[in-house]
Protein backbone atom coordinates (compact mmCIF):
# COMPACT_ATOMS: atom_id res chain seq x y z
CA UNK A 1 0.00 0.00 0.00
CA UNK A 2 1.24 3.51 -0.44
CA UNK A 3 0.18 7.08 -0.63
CA UNK A 4 -1.03 7.48 -3.75
CA UNK A 5 -2.91 4.48 -4.39
CA UNK A 6 -5.18 4.51 -7.32
CA UNK A 7 -4.34 8.10 -7.50
CA UNK A 8 -3.96 8.27 -11.29
CA UNK A 9 -6.98 6.02 -12.46
CA UNK A 10 -9.14 7.75 -9.81
CA UNK A 11 -8.68 11.26 -11.12
CA UNK A 12 -8.00 10.22 -15.00
CA UNK A 13 -12.24 9.19 -14.19
CA UNK A 14 -12.88 12.63 -12.71
CA UNK A 15 -10.82 14.47 -15.53
CA UNK A 16 -12.63 13.53 -18.16
CA UNK A 17 -16.03 13.64 -16.61
CA UNK A 18 -15.40 17.06 -15.70
CA UNK A 19 -13.80 17.86 -19.41
CA UNK A 20 -16.32 15.74 -21.64
CA UNK A 21 -18.83 18.24 -19.51
CA UNK A 22 -16.97 21.86 -20.31
CA UNK A 23 -16.18 20.38 -24.01
CA UNK A 24 -19.75 18.63 -25.10
CA UNK A 25 -20.02 14.90 -25.30
CA UNK A 26 -19.12 14.54 -28.73
CA UNK A 27 -15.84 15.63 -27.47
CA UNK A 28 -14.76 12.76 -25.02
CA UNK A 29 -11.76 11.70 -26.96
CA UNK A 30 -10.42 15.48 -27.03
CA UNK A 31 -11.26 14.89 -23.27
CA UNK A 32 -9.40 11.93 -22.60
CA UNK A 33 -6.49 12.73 -24.66
CA UNK A 34 -6.04 16.00 -22.71
CA UNK A 35 -6.08 13.69 -19.20
CA UNK A 36 -4.07 11.17 -20.66
CA UNK A 37 -1.49 14.19 -21.46
CA UNK A 38 -1.90 15.58 -18.60
CA UNK A 39 -1.09 11.87 -16.93
CA UNK A 40 2.13 11.86 -18.91
CA UNK A 41 3.43 15.49 -17.88
CA UNK A 42 2.96 14.30 -13.91
CA UNK A 43 4.72 11.43 -14.75
CA UNK A 44 7.29 13.24 -16.00
CA UNK A 45 7.67 16.11 -13.38
CA UNK A 46 7.10 13.78 -10.24
CA UNK A 47 9.20 11.26 -11.36
CA UNK A 48 11.97 13.94 -10.72
CA UNK A 49 10.96 16.20 -8.14
CA UNK A 50 8.10 14.33 -6.35
CA UNK A 51 4.45 14.65 -5.84
CA UNK A 52 3.05 17.86 -5.37
CA UNK A 53 1.15 18.38 -2.03
CA UNK A 54 -2.49 18.73 -4.13
CA UNK A 55 -1.64 16.05 -6.52
CA UNK A 56 -5.56 15.99 -7.96
CA UNK A 57 -5.18 20.44 -8.67
CA UNK A 58 -1.96 19.83 -10.03
CA UNK A 59 -3.40 17.18 -12.32
CA UNK A 60 -6.74 19.12 -13.53
CA UNK A 61 -4.65 22.07 -14.34
CA UNK A 62 -2.45 20.43 -16.26
CA UNK A 63 -6.04 18.77 -18.03
CA UNK A 64 -7.16 22.12 -18.39
CA UNK A 65 -4.54 23.43 -20.39
CA UNK A 66 -3.90 20.29 -22.51
CA UNK A 67 -7.56 21.02 -23.36
CA UNK A 68 -6.85 24.76 -24.05
CA UNK A 69 -3.83 24.18 -26.48
CA UNK A 70 -6.16 22.04 -28.43
CA UNK A 71 -8.91 24.55 -28.64
CA UNK A 72 -6.25 26.95 -29.37
CA UNK A 73 -4.62 24.83 -31.61
CA UNK A 74 -7.87 24.18 -33.50
CA UNK A 75 -10.05 26.64 -33.42
CA UNK A 76 -12.68 24.09 -32.64
CA UNK A 77 -14.58 26.13 -30.26
CA UNK A 78 -17.43 27.05 -32.12
CA UNK A 79 -18.60 23.14 -33.35
CA UNK A 80 -18.29 22.82 -29.46
CA UNK A 81 -22.24 21.74 -27.37
CA UNK A 82 -23.90 24.96 -27.12
CA UNK A 83 -23.93 25.52 -23.97
CA UNK A 84 -20.38 25.85 -24.00
CA UNK A 85 -19.81 27.55 -27.02
CA UNK A 86 -21.73 30.75 -25.98
CA UNK A 87 -19.49 30.82 -23.57
CA UNK A 88 -15.94 30.77 -25.11
CA UNK A 89 -16.14 34.44 -26.78
CA UNK A 90 -12.49 34.76 -25.46
CA UNK A 91 -10.07 32.53 -23.79
CA UNK A 92 -9.95 34.53 -20.68
CA UNK A 93 -14.41 33.69 -20.62
CA UNK A 94 -13.42 30.07 -21.58
CA UNK A 95 -10.79 29.84 -18.43
CA UNK A 96 -13.53 31.58 -16.15
CA UNK A 97 -15.74 28.70 -17.52
CA UNK A 98 -13.58 26.27 -16.64
CA UNK A 99 -12.68 27.42 -13.25
CA UNK A 100 -16.60 27.28 -12.53
CA UNK A 101 -17.20 24.47 -14.31
CA UNK A 102 -14.20 22.23 -11.90
CA UNK A 103 -15.35 23.44 -8.69
CA UNK A 104 -15.79 20.42 -6.10
CA UNK A 105 -19.47 20.50 -5.97
CA UNK A 106 -20.27 19.98 -9.73
CA UNK A 107 -17.39 17.25 -10.21
CA UNK A 108 -19.70 14.86 -8.66
CA UNK A 109 -22.74 16.30 -10.88
CA UNK A 110 -20.37 15.88 -14.15
CA UNK A 111 -19.61 11.93 -12.85
CA UNK A 112 -23.52 11.65 -12.27
CA UNK A 113 -24.21 12.80 -15.88
CA UNK A 114 -21.49 10.67 -17.64
CA UNK A 115 -23.06 7.74 -16.12
CA UNK A 116 -26.24 8.38 -17.02
CA UNK A 117 -24.84 9.08 -20.74
CA UNK A 118 -22.92 5.74 -20.60
CA UNK A 119 -26.22 3.42 -19.78
CA UNK A 120 -27.59 4.47 -23.39
CA UNK A 121 -30.31 2.15 -24.16
CA UNK A 122 -28.87 1.23 -27.31
CA UNK A 123 -25.67 0.01 -25.69
CA UNK A 124 -25.17 -3.47 -24.44
CA UNK A 125 -25.30 -3.57 -20.64
CA UNK A 126 -21.47 -5.07 -21.00
CA UNK A 127 -20.72 -2.16 -23.41
CA UNK A 128 -22.30 0.21 -20.54
CA UNK A 129 -20.09 -1.38 -17.87
CA UNK A 130 -17.17 -1.09 -19.83
CA UNK A 131 -17.76 2.34 -20.43
CA UNK A 132 -18.26 3.33 -16.93
CA UNK A 133 -14.90 1.62 -15.95
CA UNK A 134 -13.24 2.94 -18.69
CA UNK A 135 -14.21 6.56 -18.78
CA UNK A 136 -15.31 7.12 -14.99
CA UNK A 137 -12.97 4.55 -13.29
CA UNK A 138 -9.92 4.88 -15.76
CA UNK A 139 -9.87 1.17 -16.16
CA UNK A 140 -7.65 0.71 -19.29
CA UNK A 141 -8.64 -1.57 -21.87
CA UNK A 142 -6.39 -4.85 -20.68
CA UNK A 143 -8.16 -3.99 -17.03
CA UNK A 144 -11.18 -4.09 -18.15
CA UNK A 145 -10.43 -7.57 -19.81
CA UNK A 146 -8.68 -8.96 -17.01
CA UNK A 147 -11.94 -8.00 -14.95
CA UNK A 148 -14.15 -9.79 -17.46
CA UNK A 149 -11.97 -12.74 -18.72
CA UNK A 150 -12.41 -10.72 -22.42
CA UNK A 151 -9.64 -10.88 -24.63
CA UNK A 152 -8.28 -7.06 -25.12
CA UNK A 153 -9.34 -6.90 -28.92
CA UNK A 154 -12.96 -7.34 -27.92
CA UNK A 155 -13.14 -4.77 -25.16
CA UNK A 156 -11.17 -2.53 -27.10
CA UNK A 157 -14.06 -2.65 -30.31
CA UNK A 158 -16.30 -2.91 -27.92
CA UNK A 159 -15.45 0.48 -26.08
CA UNK A 160 -14.71 2.24 -29.81
CA UNK A 161 -18.49 1.31 -30.74
CA UNK A 162 -19.58 2.55 -27.22
CA UNK A 163 -17.79 5.67 -27.65
CA UNK A 164 -19.06 6.24 -31.53
CA UNK A 165 -22.36 6.44 -29.89
CA UNK A 166 -22.05 8.22 -27.07
CA UNK A 167 -20.20 11.12 -28.88
CA UNK A 168 -22.81 10.68 -31.42
CA UNK A 169 -25.08 12.40 -29.03
CA UNK A 170 -25.70 16.33 -28.85
CA UNK A 171 -25.21 16.74 -24.96
CA UNK A 172 -24.72 14.76 -21.64
CA UNK A 173 -27.65 13.07 -20.21
CA UNK A 174 -29.18 15.81 -18.13
CA UNK A 175 -31.00 14.71 -15.24
CA UNK A 176 -34.15 16.18 -15.87
CA UNK A 177 -34.71 14.76 -18.84
CA UNK A 178 -38.00 13.12 -19.17
CA UNK A 179 -36.72 9.42 -19.18
CA UNK A 180 -34.56 10.36 -15.99
CA UNK A 181 -36.42 7.30 -13.76
CA UNK A 182 -35.99 4.65 -16.82
CA UNK A 183 -32.66 5.84 -17.23
CA UNK A 184 -31.87 5.78 -13.38
CA UNK A 185 -32.49 2.39 -13.13
CA UNK A 186 -30.38 1.64 -15.75
CA UNK A 187 -27.56 2.87 -14.49
CA UNK A 188 -28.68 1.14 -10.87
CA UNK A 189 -28.73 -2.26 -12.35
CA UNK A 190 -25.04 -1.50 -14.32
CA UNK A 191 -23.56 -0.28 -11.24
CA UNK A 192 -25.20 -3.69 -9.50
CA UNK A 193 -23.92 -6.11 -12.07
CA UNK A 194 -20.16 -3.95 -11.67
CA UNK A 195 -20.60 -5.05 -8.02
CA UNK A 196 -21.87 -8.62 -8.88
CA UNK A 197 -19.11 -8.69 -11.16
CA UNK A 198 -16.61 -8.00 -8.49
CA UNK A 199 -18.26 -10.12 -5.85
CA UNK A 200 -19.14 -13.06 -7.51
CA UNK A 201 -16.88 -12.38 -10.97
CA UNK A 202 -15.03 -14.65 -12.60
CA UNK A 203 -11.62 -12.77 -12.52
CA UNK A 204 -8.77 -14.42 -10.89
CA UNK A 205 -7.34 -11.56 -9.14
CA UNK A 206 -8.89 -10.79 -5.99
CA UNK A 207 -7.60 -7.61 -6.26
CA UNK A 208 -9.13 -7.10 -9.48
CA UNK A 209 -12.76 -8.23 -8.01
CA UNK A 210 -11.99 -5.35 -4.79
CA UNK A 211 -11.34 -3.03 -6.88
CA UNK A 212 -14.63 -3.86 -9.05
CA UNK A 213 -16.67 -3.59 -5.69
CA UNK A 214 -15.07 -0.15 -5.05
CA UNK A 215 -15.66 1.94 -8.26
CA UNK A 216 -19.24 0.50 -7.42
CA UNK A 217 -19.78 1.59 -4.13
CA UNK A 218 -18.13 4.66 -4.86
CA UNK A 219 -20.54 5.60 -8.06
CA UNK A 220 -23.33 4.28 -5.61
CA UNK A 221 -22.48 6.56 -3.05
CA UNK A 222 -22.84 9.47 -5.83
CA UNK A 223 -26.48 8.70 -6.45
CA UNK A 224 -27.25 8.65 -2.99
CA UNK A 225 -25.67 12.08 -2.35
CA UNK A 226 -27.26 13.92 -5.19
CA UNK A 227 -31.75 15.00 -4.50
CA UNK A 228 -32.19 13.52 -8.06
CA UNK A 229 -30.79 10.38 -7.90
CA UNK A 230 -31.18 9.39 -3.94
CA UNK A 231 -34.17 7.74 -4.54
CA UNK A 232 -35.11 4.26 -2.11
CA UNK A 233 -33.71 1.77 -4.90
CA UNK A 234 -30.75 3.84 -4.77
CA UNK A 235 -30.09 3.69 -1.17
CA UNK A 236 -30.92 0.02 -1.43
CA UNK A 237 -28.61 -0.26 -3.66
CA UNK A 238 -25.82 1.19 -1.21
CA UNK A 239 -27.38 -1.04 1.01
CA UNK A 240 -26.57 -4.11 -0.65
CA UNK A 241 -23.22 -3.04 -1.46
CA UNK A 242 -22.46 -2.15 1.90
CA UNK A 243 -23.40 -5.27 3.77
CA UNK A 244 -21.95 -7.56 1.24
CA UNK A 245 -18.64 -5.53 0.96
CA UNK A 246 -18.35 -5.86 5.27
CA UNK A 247 -18.02 -9.74 4.10
CA UNK A 248 -14.94 -9.14 1.41
CA UNK A 249 -12.12 -9.66 4.58
CA UNK A 250 -13.31 -12.87 5.32
CA UNK A 251 -14.44 -14.31 1.82
CA UNK A 252 -10.89 -15.90 1.35
CA UNK A 253 -9.14 -17.65 4.63
CA UNK A 254 -5.60 -16.76 6.33
CA UNK A 255 -4.29 -19.17 3.36
CA UNK A 256 -5.83 -16.58 0.98
CA UNK A 257 -8.21 -19.94 0.09
CA UNK A 258 -11.89 -19.05 -0.28
CA UNK A 259 -14.70 -19.94 2.50
CA UNK A 260 -18.32 -19.83 1.89
CA UNK A 261 -20.63 -17.43 4.31
CA UNK A 262 -21.20 -20.22 6.80
CA UNK A 263 -17.82 -20.96 7.58
CA UNK A 264 -16.59 -17.14 7.39
CA UNK A 265 -15.20 -15.83 10.07
CA UNK A 266 -17.69 -13.18 11.51
CA UNK A 267 -15.44 -11.17 13.79
CA UNK A 268 -13.22 -10.10 10.58
CA UNK A 269 -16.59 -8.81 8.51
CA UNK A 270 -16.04 -4.50 8.79
CA UNK A 271 -18.01 -3.26 11.17
CA UNK A 272 -18.01 0.28 9.50
CA UNK A 273 -19.56 -0.88 6.22
CA UNK A 274 -22.18 -3.06 8.31
CA UNK A 275 -23.14 0.20 9.94
CA UNK A 276 -23.39 2.12 6.75
CA UNK A 277 -25.06 -0.86 5.21
CA UNK A 278 -27.81 -0.72 7.91
CA UNK A 279 -28.17 3.51 7.45
CA UNK A 280 -28.33 2.68 4.04
CA UNK A 281 -31.06 -0.45 4.53
CA UNK A 282 -33.07 2.40 6.90
CA UNK A 283 -32.89 5.19 4.23
CA UNK A 284 -34.32 2.95 1.63
CA UNK A 285 -37.57 2.49 3.82
CA UNK A 286 -39.23 4.84 1.96
CA UNK A 287 -41.63 4.82 -0.94
CA UNK A 288 -44.10 1.89 -1.82
CA UNK A 289 -41.71 0.36 -4.43
CA UNK A 290 -40.15 -2.81 -3.43
CA UNK A 291 -36.99 -3.38 -5.45
CA UNK A 292 -35.31 -6.21 -6.01
CA UNK A 293 -31.95 -4.74 -4.20
CA UNK A 294 -33.98 -3.85 -1.39
CA UNK A 295 -34.87 -7.60 -0.69
CA UNK A 296 -30.98 -8.24 -1.08
CA UNK A 297 -30.33 -5.75 1.18
CA UNK A 298 -32.65 -7.20 3.64
CA UNK A 299 -31.06 -10.20 2.73
CA UNK A 300 -27.53 -9.29 3.59
CA UNK A 301 -28.43 -7.72 6.74
CA UNK A 302 -30.37 -10.37 8.23
CA UNK A 303 -26.78 -12.57 7.96
CA UNK A 304 -24.85 -9.50 8.98
CA UNK A 305 -27.07 -9.17 12.30
CA UNK A 306 -26.53 -13.08 13.14
CA UNK A 307 -23.55 -13.90 15.16
CA UNK A 308 -23.79 -17.75 13.08
CA UNK A 309 -25.40 -19.86 10.57
CA UNK A 310 -26.89 -21.64 13.70
CA UNK A 311 -28.66 -17.99 15.05
CA UNK A 312 -29.57 -16.89 11.56
CA UNK A 313 -33.14 -16.88 11.10
CA UNK A 314 -33.67 -18.98 8.14
CA UNK A 315 -37.52 -18.92 7.88
CA UNK A 316 -37.29 -14.96 7.46
CA UNK A 317 -34.27 -15.49 4.65
CA UNK A 318 -36.88 -18.22 2.68
CA UNK A 319 -39.41 -15.62 2.78
CA UNK A 320 -37.95 -13.06 1.86
CA UNK A 321 -36.43 -15.39 -1.25
CA UNK A 322 -39.77 -15.79 -2.06
CA UNK A 323 -40.73 -12.42 -2.59
CA UNK A 324 -37.40 -11.43 -4.56
CA UNK A 325 -38.79 -14.77 -6.96
CA UNK A 326 -41.74 -12.82 -7.92
CA UNK A 327 -39.63 -9.61 -7.76
CA UNK A 328 -36.79 -10.83 -10.00
CA UNK A 329 -36.75 -13.93 -10.73
CA UNK A 330 -33.92 -15.98 -12.04
CA UNK A 331 -32.26 -19.22 -11.19
CA UNK A 332 -29.38 -18.34 -9.06
CA UNK A 333 -31.97 -16.64 -6.67
CA UNK A 334 -34.00 -20.04 -6.74
CA UNK A 335 -30.78 -21.83 -5.71
CA UNK A 336 -29.78 -19.63 -2.96
CA UNK A 337 -32.95 -19.80 -1.73
CA UNK A 338 -33.06 -23.46 -1.97
CA UNK A 339 -30.11 -23.23 0.40
CA UNK A 340 -32.19 -21.02 3.14
CA UNK A 341 -34.99 -23.67 2.95
CA UNK A 342 -32.29 -26.59 3.39
CA UNK A 343 -30.76 -24.53 6.57
CA UNK A 344 -34.86 -24.55 8.05
CA UNK A 345 -36.02 -27.76 7.11
CA UNK A 346 -32.77 -29.85 6.42
CA UNK A 347 -31.03 -30.92 3.27
CA UNK A 348 -33.17 -32.89 1.73
CA UNK A 349 -36.01 -30.64 1.67
CA UNK A 350 -33.08 -27.83 -0.20
CA UNK A 351 -32.47 -30.70 -2.25
CA UNK A 352 -36.20 -31.07 -3.40
CA UNK A 353 -35.98 -27.15 -4.25
CA UNK A 354 -32.69 -27.62 -6.38
CA UNK A 355 -34.15 -30.36 -8.53
CA UNK A 356 -37.60 -28.18 -8.79
CA UNK A 357 -35.62 -24.94 -9.67
CA UNK A 358 -37.02 -23.72 -13.09
CA UNK A 359 -34.79 -23.34 -16.27
CA UNK A 360 -31.87 -24.83 -14.61
CA UNK A 361 -30.42 -25.64 -17.62
CA UNK A 362 -28.69 -22.08 -17.28
CA UNK A 363 -27.24 -23.22 -14.26
CA UNK A 364 -25.86 -25.99 -16.23
CA UNK A 365 -22.60 -24.66 -16.46
CA UNK A 366 -22.70 -22.84 -12.96
CA UNK A 367 -20.40 -24.31 -10.97
CA UNK A 368 -21.93 -23.83 -7.46
CA UNK A 369 -25.14 -25.48 -8.84
CA UNK A 370 -23.70 -29.14 -9.04
CA UNK A 371 -21.54 -27.94 -5.64
CA UNK A 372 -24.98 -27.07 -3.74
CA UNK A 373 -25.80 -30.22 -4.59
CA UNK A 374 -22.87 -31.79 -3.34
CA UNK A 375 -23.05 -29.68 -0.17
CA UNK A 376 -26.56 -30.99 1.07
CA UNK A 377 -25.88 -34.59 -0.10
CA UNK A 378 -23.25 -34.25 2.31
CA UNK A 379 -25.11 -32.95 5.22
CA UNK A 380 -27.66 -35.51 4.44
CA UNK A 381 -24.46 -38.02 5.14
CA UNK A 382 -24.46 -39.51 1.94
CA UNK A 383 -20.91 -38.91 1.47
CA UNK A 384 -20.52 -40.96 -2.17
CA UNK A 385 -23.25 -38.82 -4.25
CA UNK A 386 -21.91 -35.63 -2.40
CA UNK A 387 -18.61 -37.31 -3.94
CA UNK A 388 -20.00 -36.94 -7.06
CA UNK A 389 -21.63 -34.00 -7.20
CA UNK A 390 -18.53 -31.89 -6.30
CA UNK A 391 -16.68 -33.86 -8.63
CA UNK A 392 -19.07 -32.56 -11.68
CA UNK A 393 -18.77 -28.80 -10.02
CA UNK A 394 -14.72 -29.03 -10.09
CA UNK A 395 -15.04 -30.30 -13.78
CA UNK A 396 -17.01 -26.40 -14.42
CA UNK A 397 -14.20 -24.32 -12.22
CA UNK A 398 -13.76 -21.72 -13.78
CA UNK A 399 -10.40 -20.03 -12.04
CA UNK A 400 -7.85 -21.69 -9.45
CA UNK A 401 -9.61 -20.56 -6.62
CA UNK A 402 -12.70 -21.84 -7.49
CA UNK A 403 -10.58 -25.38 -8.12
CA UNK A 404 -9.08 -25.21 -4.96
CA UNK A 405 -12.36 -24.50 -2.74
CA UNK A 406 -14.01 -27.43 -4.45
CA UNK A 407 -10.84 -29.87 -4.46
CA UNK A 408 -11.10 -29.04 -0.19
CA UNK A 409 -14.94 -30.16 -0.40
CA UNK A 410 -14.08 -33.03 -2.65
CA UNK A 411 -12.10 -34.15 0.08
CA UNK A 412 -14.11 -33.80 3.17
CA UNK A 413 -16.33 -36.29 1.35
CA UNK A 414 -13.71 -38.49 2.47
CA UNK A 415 -12.06 -41.09 0.01
CA UNK A 416 -13.96 -41.70 -2.78
CA UNK A 417 -16.58 -40.76 -1.11
CA UNK A 418 -16.47 -43.82 1.54
CA UNK A 419 -16.63 -41.66 4.25
CA UNK A 420 -17.48 -37.42 5.16
CA UNK A 421 -15.74 -35.84 8.65
CA UNK A 422 -18.54 -33.98 9.34
CA UNK A 423 -18.06 -30.52 8.82
CA UNK A 424 -17.60 -27.58 11.11
CA UNK B 1 33.85 12.32 -5.88
CA UNK B 2 33.19 12.82 -9.37
CA UNK B 3 30.11 15.02 -10.93
CA UNK B 4 28.29 13.17 -14.26
CA UNK B 5 25.39 13.96 -15.51
CA UNK B 6 22.50 11.07 -16.45
CA UNK B 7 20.90 11.88 -19.78
CA UNK B 8 17.89 9.89 -20.36
CA UNK B 9 17.35 8.81 -23.96
CA UNK B 10 13.94 7.66 -25.60
CA UNK B 11 12.47 4.82 -24.72
CA UNK B 12 8.86 4.31 -25.87
CA UNK B 13 5.98 6.21 -25.56
CA UNK B 14 3.95 5.76 -22.07
CA UNK B 15 0.93 3.44 -21.71
CA UNK B 16 -2.63 4.41 -22.29
CA UNK B 17 -3.48 3.08 -18.68
CA UNK B 18 -3.81 4.94 -15.57
CA UNK B 19 -2.64 2.46 -13.82
CA UNK B 20 0.51 1.30 -15.91
CA UNK B 21 1.35 5.16 -15.71
CA UNK B 22 1.35 5.52 -12.31
CA UNK B 23 3.33 1.67 -12.13
CA UNK B 24 5.81 3.35 -14.12
CA UNK B 25 6.18 6.75 -11.82
CA UNK B 26 6.36 4.78 -8.87
CA UNK B 27 9.27 2.61 -10.07
CA UNK B 28 11.12 6.04 -11.23
CA UNK B 29 10.54 7.69 -7.57
CA UNK B 30 11.76 4.20 -5.70
CA UNK B 31 14.82 4.76 -7.96
CA UNK B 32 15.55 7.99 -7.05
CA UNK B 33 14.89 7.54 -3.30
CA UNK B 34 17.59 5.19 -3.61
CA UNK B 35 20.17 7.33 -5.34
CA UNK B 36 18.78 10.00 -2.94
CA UNK B 37 19.42 7.86 0.31
CA UNK B 38 22.77 6.93 -0.62
CA UNK B 39 23.54 10.25 -1.30
CA UNK B 40 24.65 9.85 -5.00
CA UNK B 41 22.07 13.38 -6.26
CA UNK B 42 23.57 16.53 -6.50
CA UNK B 43 20.71 17.68 -8.55
CA UNK B 44 17.79 16.35 -9.30
CA UNK B 45 17.71 17.93 -12.36
CA UNK B 46 15.12 19.05 -14.87
CA UNK B 47 12.54 16.61 -17.37
CA UNK B 48 12.06 17.78 -21.17
CA UNK B 49 8.97 17.30 -23.04
CA UNK B 50 9.00 15.51 -26.14
CA UNK B 51 8.56 18.54 -28.42
CA UNK B 52 10.68 21.37 -29.17
CA UNK B 53 13.35 21.92 -32.22
CA UNK B 54 16.54 21.28 -33.54
CA UNK B 55 18.30 24.61 -34.52
CA UNK B 56 21.18 24.85 -37.22
CA UNK B 57 22.11 28.19 -39.09
CA UNK B 58 19.81 28.71 -41.64
CA UNK B 59 17.12 25.71 -40.89
CA UNK B 60 15.03 24.11 -37.73
CA UNK B 61 13.68 20.72 -37.27
CA UNK B 62 10.85 20.41 -35.16
CA UNK B 63 11.99 17.60 -32.71
CA UNK B 64 8.64 15.24 -32.72
CA UNK B 65 8.57 15.36 -36.49
CA UNK B 66 12.43 14.34 -37.23
CA UNK B 67 15.32 13.64 -38.88
CA UNK B 68 15.60 12.94 -35.18
CA UNK B 69 14.13 9.69 -34.16
CA UNK B 70 12.47 9.10 -31.15
CA UNK B 71 15.57 7.42 -30.07
CA UNK B 72 17.63 9.63 -29.95
CA UNK B 73 15.64 12.49 -27.21
CA UNK B 74 17.01 13.54 -24.23
CA UNK B 75 14.04 13.42 -21.94
CA UNK B 76 15.65 14.82 -18.64
CA UNK B 77 18.85 14.53 -16.90
CA UNK B 78 19.74 14.67 -13.32
CA UNK B 79 23.51 15.81 -11.65
CA UNK B 80 25.25 12.10 -9.31
CA UNK B 81 28.29 11.87 -7.44
CA UNK B 82 30.04 9.11 -7.95
CA UNK B 83 33.92 7.92 -7.60
CA UNK B 84 34.31 7.63 -11.43
CA UNK B 85 32.90 6.79 -14.64
CA UNK B 86 32.46 2.93 -13.70
CA UNK B 87 30.84 3.35 -10.51
CA UNK B 88 28.45 5.68 -11.92
CA UNK B 89 27.57 3.87 -14.61
CA UNK B 90 26.63 1.24 -12.15
CA UNK B 91 24.24 3.51 -10.47
CA UNK B 92 22.74 4.02 -13.54
CA UNK B 93 22.04 0.27 -14.22
CA UNK B 94 18.50 0.15 -12.55
CA UNK B 95 16.82 2.83 -13.90
CA UNK B 96 13.75 2.01 -15.10
CA UNK B 97 14.25 3.95 -18.51
CA UNK B 98 15.54 0.60 -19.42
CA UNK B 99 12.20 -1.53 -18.95
CA UNK B 100 11.14 1.12 -21.46
CA UNK B 101 13.45 0.60 -24.31
CA UNK B 102 15.33 3.26 -23.17
CA UNK B 103 19.08 4.14 -22.23
CA UNK B 104 21.17 6.15 -19.98
CA UNK B 105 24.12 8.55 -21.19
CA UNK B 106 26.57 8.88 -18.37
CA UNK B 107 28.99 11.96 -19.08
CA UNK B 108 31.55 13.39 -16.96
CA UNK B 109 31.06 16.79 -15.70
CA UNK B 110 33.73 19.11 -16.31
CA UNK B 111 35.50 20.62 -13.94
CA UNK B 112 39.12 22.47 -13.00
Amino acid sequence: MNSLEHLFRREAGRMVATLTRILGVAHVELAEDAVHDALCRALETWKIHGVPDDPAAWLMTAAKNRALDVLRRERIASTFAPEVASRIESEAAFRARLEELSAGALIADDQLRIMFSCCNPHLTEESQLALILNILCGFGVSEIANAFLSRDETVKKRLTRAKALLASSKRLFDLTDVDFAERLSSVQRALYLLFSEGFHGSSTEEAVRTELCQEAMRLTALLCANVLTATPASFALGALMSLHAARLPSRLDAAGEFTQLLDQDRSRWDARLLHEGQRLLEASAAGDELTAYHLEAAIASLHAGARDAASTPWQAIVSLYDVLMRVRPSPVVALNRALAVAMDEGPDRGLDELRAIEDRARLSSYPFYSAAFGELELRAGRAATAHERFSDALALARNPTERRFLERRLAACGPDGEQGPSKT
Amino acid sequence: MAQFAFLYRGGEPHPQSPVLMQQRMEKWMAWFKDLTDKGHIKDRGVPLDRSGAVVTRGSKHNVTDGPYAEKDLVLGLTVVEARDLAHASELSLRCPIFEQGGCVEVRPILTL
